[in-house]
């Protein structure tokens, strides 16, 4: 399949976004925050970074970004987005996951390697995984902080839609331990850790992060 | 000219770090008595004529799309007289 990795100014994660798609077995196409077109790819990652300089709010500019323009009316119509840390922030912007991302409760950055519980292995991204299947890759994030108000957060837990859970200390405040949700069809996933970077041993915590860049083959395999 | 302001706060309910780490300085500068300190943001936008009410809708449209995110923020609009 053809992966689009999107750059922003100010993107930091596309070089390894790419790498990770291509070791996950797909070709990797890269797209322009300024693009008007998807270039035929299949399905599309919003890597990590801090897109626009984190202005206004982490995401906010992004959002209304040409090539946003193009992923959301993609998204809408199945295609799969996976949007990392920055990502995940521009994809509650681009309401097409609720919720909102703010600074950690602790205020202070954190980058540690995270241990994280996949709740939902039937999304596009995560049917590598067994439901319940827990895997460490790298937490980096300042305002990772996942929040809701009540009625969202069950919604999201009562349709079964929290992607991946913290497992042991929660990093930075998110409300029920969420890492990771997806809409209602399953296409559009946003993950706060960042598996990109936990696809090689030499550079990583470990492989544990390949499965989400797996999943597409196996999902068209399928 | 003249110059609307849009005003945004955290809502009431969102946890503000920014704040708190604020809060958290007083007392060691000796300023006591302050309980909460929240942090917002002032947008002021210069308008060429006239603010007609079409032009504050405009405004209110634009606070509630890209200045502010609804879902943790809240905002006001007002117009300042020409200085």
């Amino acid at each position: 399949m053809k992966v689009g990795v999107v750059t922003f100014p100010g993107t930091l994660d596309d070089v390894d976004a790419s790498r990770a798609v291509r070791i996950g077995g797909n070709e990797a196409v890269a797209l322009w925050h300024g693009d008007h077109d998807l270039r035929g790819v299949d399905a599309v990652v919003l890597p990590g970074g801090f897109s626009y300089g984190d202005y206004l709010r982490c995401g906010a500019i992004s959002r209304f970004s040409p090539v946003m323009t193009e992923v959301i009316e993609a998204a809408s119509k199945g295609m799969p987005v996976l949007g990392i840390c920055n990502g995940f922030q521009i994809l509650c912007e681009s309401h097409l996951l609720p919720g909102a991302l703010i600074r950690n409760d602790h205020r202070k950055f954190n980058c540690v390697d995270q241990r994280l519980r996949i709740e939902n292995n039937t999304t596009a991204w995560t049917s590598a995984y067994d439901a319940g299947q827990e895997i460490v890759v790298v937490l980096k994030n300042g305002e990772g902080n996942f929040i809701a108000d009540e009625p969202t957060l069950d919604m999201l837990e009562g349709e079964g839609r929290v992607v991946a859970r913290y497992v042991g200390d929660n990093p930075n405040g998110s409300r029920r331990d969420i890492a990771g949700i997806t809409n209602e069809r399953g296409n559009v996933v946003g993950l706060m850790p960042h598996p990109e970077h936990a696809v090689e041993a030499l550079t990583g915590p470990g492989t544990d992060g390949l499965g989400f860049f797996t999943s597409l083959a196996e999902r068209v395999f399928a | 000219m003249a110059t609307v302001v849009v005003d945004v706060m955290p809502k009431t309910e969102i946890l503000d770090p920014q704040g708190k780490a604020v809060l958290g300085t007083l007392p060691r500068l000796g300023f006591a008595g302050f309980t909460d300190v929240r942090q917002g943001k002032r947008f002021e936008l210069t308008f060429d004529g006239e603010v007609t009410d079409e032009v504050l809708a405009q405004v209110t449209e634009l606070a509630g799309t890209l200045l502010s995110n609804p879902v943790i923020e809240d905002f006001e609009v007002h117009v300042e007289d020409a200085r």
